[in-house]
């Protein structure tokens, strides 16, 4: 070996030639090939490398669909439609990054209720978590200003209300919502700046996705009983094992996702998106997209503007601080009897949110949304905290690769030990 | 499987979700729009191409005195089977502002298979001062930006009746069972026998507003049948390839454990 170069084991010459001066190769065959994998993974954790590859189709759409789309409030409606007409292939590029919006919202969350359910967001993950968390923040910018880009009735409108919301900051509120916008509404500095952040922002989700997986590669994945592997036999190698099982997983996301795009294109979306906009005409009901509903039902439950707003970035904020609030040291919630009814309850919540934020905020609704509001916040701020002190755990099973329990515990299904040759 | 289970459940309920928010957004609106059966409906649906044609006719003959389509082109109507020859002198037909020329002067000459649709009114004022304000709205993708589609074009064109007892329509408006709020501008322009179908069809109000719904269903997503016929052969696709991964991961991890 030269000196200074790095110490390669690959056998052919070129490769080896590359990874002794540029080892990506051997960083590769680290992180992906050999990488040590809790053995009893299931197919909860597809969600991730899921969300990677709808990044990647999204980012890949989006820049074919930006050589075709003008940034301009007179012809922004009329290029997307003729990206829909006259451009080749156009209306599958925009169907696939349209409803693949959508479906990076579903991979994703439940690629969070994962972590939530398994605990993957405790010590030493707690970094893990919360880099995840600003990837979340980010799609959310991303996806709002996406949808403004078409420059129909809902983006405009959507668009007006969601940037009117930092007006309920004191005193310097209208002053904010003036710089945001780029004058004194919604109007073309809006559209041209929103573009231009669109296409940026993907970038920088990619590079915090960078970060997030530099992270998991430290600690490791967390894994469905929630306890660290021990040893040799509680791991295997994540090339073939977890890139065969994640391939399995994205062709089935690739059937739903075909079948939105292919059957039912615009049944996510709102027809009057359709309609372009037009600042003198207000839709009868201004909706968000679905994967907003639940958030925007949190924004409605409150009667005062600064308070439904400071809730309602008050619930993603509060991911940030969750791996300080759940005291248990138990990790998965299979061990976790008490809060484990809790957590599958803010699940169905969370379905609730999403159905009551689409109603309008009228009668029942407001009340449904307040109750719903209420428990969103009481499973991170009372269950959690008190959970950890007064919950009886089920006893842990002794490794991964042998979860046979003393005690009676719950013990997972198929996990019946055999010894592992492999890793 | 254990993890199967919970993903196939978590994912029900999530459907059932968003089902239940989409028509949620409908409310206020209950009335339910007649089912028609269109042919372009369902996994393997596709225009009829008859019906295209008798709708263009119907929509040159009636509508575009008030409607323009401004998103689509002559040419485009070859896509609905018409014969090049005739789709020319169909753009012949009107007379559209080109220029400048050498001279620097707009001149008006007969429209070509690259123009987009003549416009009826120059700009919107015109229109609503030839509409008693009312704004005939572009219908080119008009079947994507109502809830319903094509099924409310028909029910609105076939849905003109007398008001019920009571109810209070203002001055120069007609009463629609499935307009929203009822009262539209727009009068019931379909009659019975109003045009002559060269096919022999006979010209009733609800073949008219069946065919004219199934043109503009087709104006406003025109790569519906390219975009069936693709997505049938990719799920097929993927269904085989998804078998096939399934089988190599079941002996990949054949000797790890009981999965």
């Amino acid at each position: 070996m030269a000196s200074g170069l790095h110490d390669s084991e690959f056998k052919n010459p070129v490769i080896r030639w590359v990874d002794s001066r540029l080892p990506v190769f051997t960083m590769m065959q680290k992180e992906y090939g050999t990488f040590p994998t809790p053995r009893n993974f299931n197919y909860f954790w597809n969600f991730g490398a899921l969300a990677m590859v709808t990044l990647a189709i999204m980012i890949a759409t989006g820049i074919f669909l930006s050589m075709n789309y003008t940034p301009h409030t007179a012809y922004a409606f009329d290029s997307v439609e003729r990206i829909m007409r006259d451009v080749n292939y156009g209306w599958l590029l925009r169907y696939v990054h349209m409803n693949g919006a959508s479906m990076f919202f579903i991979v994703v969350y439940i690629h969070i209720w994962r972590g939530l359910y398994y605990g993957s967001y405790k010590a030493p993950r707690e970094l893990l978590w919360m880099l995840g968390v600003v990837i979340f923040i980010l799609m959310m910018a991303t996806a709002f200003m996406g949808y403004v880009l078409p420059w129909g009735q809902m983006s405009f409108w959507g668009a007006t209300v969601i940037t009117n919301l930092f007006s309920a900051v004191p005193i310097v509120g209208d002053s904010i919502v003036t710089w945001l916008w780029g004058g004194f509404s919604v109007d073309n500095p809006t559209l041209n700046r929103f573009f231009s952040l669109h296409y940026l922002l993907p970038f920088v989700i990619a590079g915090v996705v960078f970060l997030h997986i530099a992270a998991l590669h430290i600690t490791g994945s967390n894994n469905p009983l929630g306890i660290d592997p021990k040893g040799p036999q509680d791991t295997i190698p994540f090339h073939p094992y977890y890139t065969v099982k994640d391939s399995v997983g994205l062709i089935v996301y690739f059937i739903v996702f075909a079948g939105l795009v292919f059957f039912v294109p615009n049944m996510l979306g709102h027809p009057d998106n359709y309609i372009q906009a037009n600042p003198l005409v207000t839709p009868a009901h201004i909706v968000p997209e679905w994967y907003f509903l639940p958030f925007y039902a949190i924004l409605r439950a409150v009667p005062d503007k600064l308070g439904g707003v400071v809730l309602m970035f008050g619930a993603i904020a509060i991911l940030f601080v969750l791996p300080w609030l759940d005291t248990s040291p138990v990790r998965s919630m299979r061990f976790r009897p008490i809060t484990r009814i809790f957590l599958l309850l803010w699940m169905v919540n969370f379905f609730v949110l999403t159905w009551v934020g689409a109603q309008p905020a009228e009668g029942i609704y407001v009340l449904i949304a307040q109750f719903a509001t209420a428990y969103y916040f009481a499973y991170f701020l009372v269950v959690l905290p008190l959970a950890g002190r007064v919950e009886r755990p089920l006893p842990l099973p002794e490794s991964i690769a042998r979860p046979v329990l003393r005690g009676g515990g719950m013990m997972p299904v198929g996990a019946a030990a055999k010894p592992m040759e492999k890793a | 499987m254990r993890g199967l289970r919970n993903l196939a459940g978590a994912l029900v309920l999530g459907a059932a979700t968003l089902m239940g928010a989409a028509p949620a957004r409908a409310a206020g609106e209950a009335i339910a729009l007649p089912p028609v059966n269109f042919s372009f409906e369902g996994v393997f649906g596709a225009f009829d191409r008859a019906s295209q044609q008798r709708g263009f006719q119907v929509y040159k003959e009636v509508c575009s005195a008030c409607h323009g389509m401004r998103l689509l082109s002559y040419r485009n109507l070859l896509e609905i089977g018409l014969p090049e020859a005739q789709v020319r002198a169909i753009a012949a037909e009107f007379q559209v502002v080109d220029g400048p020329n050498d001279q620097g002067e707009m001149f008006e000459r007969p429209a070509r298979l690259s123009d987009r649709f003549r416009r009826p009114f120059a700009n919107e004022q015109a229109a609503r001062a030839a509409n008693n304000g009312a704004y005939p709205l572009d219908l080119s993708v008009i079947a994507k930006a109502r809830e319903g589609g094509a099924d409310y074009i028909y029910a609105l064109l076939t849905g003109y009746t007398e008001p019920p007892e009571g109810f209070q329509l203002m001055e120069g408006m007609h009463y629609n069972k499935y307009f929203p709020g009822h009262q539209i501008a727009m009068p019931s322009v379909l009659n019975d026998g109003q045009v002559e179908f060269a096919d022999g069809t006979e010209a009733s109000v609800s073949q008219m507003a069946r065919d004219i719904a199934t043109f503009l269903a087709w104006a406003a997503e025109p790569e519906l049948e390219a975009r069936k016929a693709m997505g049938v052969r990719i799920i097929l696709f993927l269904t085989v390839l998804g078998g096939l991964t399934y089988a190599v991961k079941r002996k990949i991890w054949a000797d790890v454990k009981g999965h």
